[in-house]
């Protein structure tokens, strides 16, 4: 390590960003928990979820295909696939944090957008491993905490159409898809997996249409041309090495 | 299989998907075409459920109450609200809207 003597906890960048992050998230697993058992899911399934699912798109996209009236098979495809980009996290966060033994087997299950981000955001290796290990254990925390939160307020409130749950299910997806829409490209896969959905909806098994878009962003991410503006901020290698 | 079989093998999946990025060698992830279609599959697959929920109604297609939600929501959005705000306003404009009597 280049830095003669690393900083205190306290006042460490990688720690405080860490614990900001993880407040500000842990915060709506209150609407995990409340949507999960308006979806018809139990107080348990919706615990387990928040445990050992562990991803907050997946297990928004898990419940959202319940509540759509999709079969459990619908429901663990749109979840695994949402969940593909935390591969893409377990690759950069096992070059920067390094986990050795046990403690790869912990990180792996606290990869997710907020430790990932947190980690990319510091500079010096300490600050990235702390900041890694803050903000994945900090949101486990309290992401769990408020989705048991979430998810007793839901089964008292009882009819979830007749509080508006629905409309909170339509708002957290637009809320989770509005801070990825910059640029042309994102915008473009959208407004093909939205118009894909509502076609494919009439004619197709509840469920099925979401995992039909699926299929479709891929092969737009596929097809992409090379050259340009490269939004991906991991793609480090060359397509001659492919 | 029972709700709860799926729940344990999405959940099964999904640590197995986090725990591969640790254990494949660096380069077979390193193609940039992985990252990228991760990335679309994420907004296409976000984009699906916007409308699935918003306009899904079992095997068929309805404009009710929720599409004021998604309007509010995109207003909300637009206007930089946190998430947790767009998510309660979301029900209120459902909410209301039932009681003004819209489906």
């Amino acid at each position: 390590m280049s830095h003669a003597v690393p900083r205190p906890l306290r006042s460490s960048p990688g720690v405080r960003i860490g614990v900001s992050v993880a407040l500000a998230t842990g915060l709506y697993g209150i609407s995990f928990g409340a949507l999960s058992v308006a979806a018809g899911l139990t107080f348990w399934q919706t615990v387990a979820l928040s445990a050992l699912m562990f991803t907050g798109g997946s297990q928004f996209a898990f419940v959202g295909v319940v509540s759509g009236g999709g079969a459990g098979a619908s429901a663990l495809g749109a979840a695994t696939l949402v969940g593909l980009r935390n591969a893409v996290y377990g690759m950069n966060m096992n070059a920067l944090v390094r986990p050795r033994g046990w403690r790869r087997l912990l990180a792996a299950h606290v990869t997710i957008d907020e430790s990932n981000a947190t980690a990319s955001s510091q500079t010096d290796p300490l600050e990235e491993r702390r900041g890694f290990w803050a903000a994945g254990l900090g949101v486990w925390v309290l992401w769990n905490s408020f989705t048991v939160l979430g998810a007793l307020l839901g089964n008292a409130l009882g009819d979830p159409g007749r509080w508006g749950l629905d409309g909170a299910a339509v708002a957290a997806f637009l809320g989770l898809l509005w801070p990825r829409l910059s640029g042309r490209e994102p915008v473009a896969v959208a407004a093909v997996c939205a118009l894909v959905t509502a076609l494919a909806i009439p004619v197709l098994p509840a469920g099925v249409p979401i995992v039909v878009a699926a299929v479709v962003a891929a092969l737009m991410g596929r097809s992409r041309r090379d050259g340009g503006r490269d939004r991906v901020a991991s793609g480090g290698g060359t397509e001659a090495a492919a | 299989m029972t709700m709860w079989s799926w729940v344990l093998a999405a959940c099964a999946l999904a640590y197995a998907l986090k725990l591969v990025g640790y254990l494949v060698p660096g380069r077979w992830l390193d193609d940039p075409r992985v990252g990228r279609m991760a990335g679309t599959v994420t907004v296409g697959l976000l984009a699906a459920l916007v409308v699935m929920n918003a306009f899904g109604s079992g095997q068929a297609l309805a404009v009710d109450a929720r599409l004021g939600a998604l309007l509010v929501a995109a207003v909300a959005l637009w206007l930089r609200a946190p998430f947790l705000l767009v998510v309660v306003l979301g029900a209120v404009a459902a909410g209301l809207l039932r009681l003004l009597g819209v489906p």
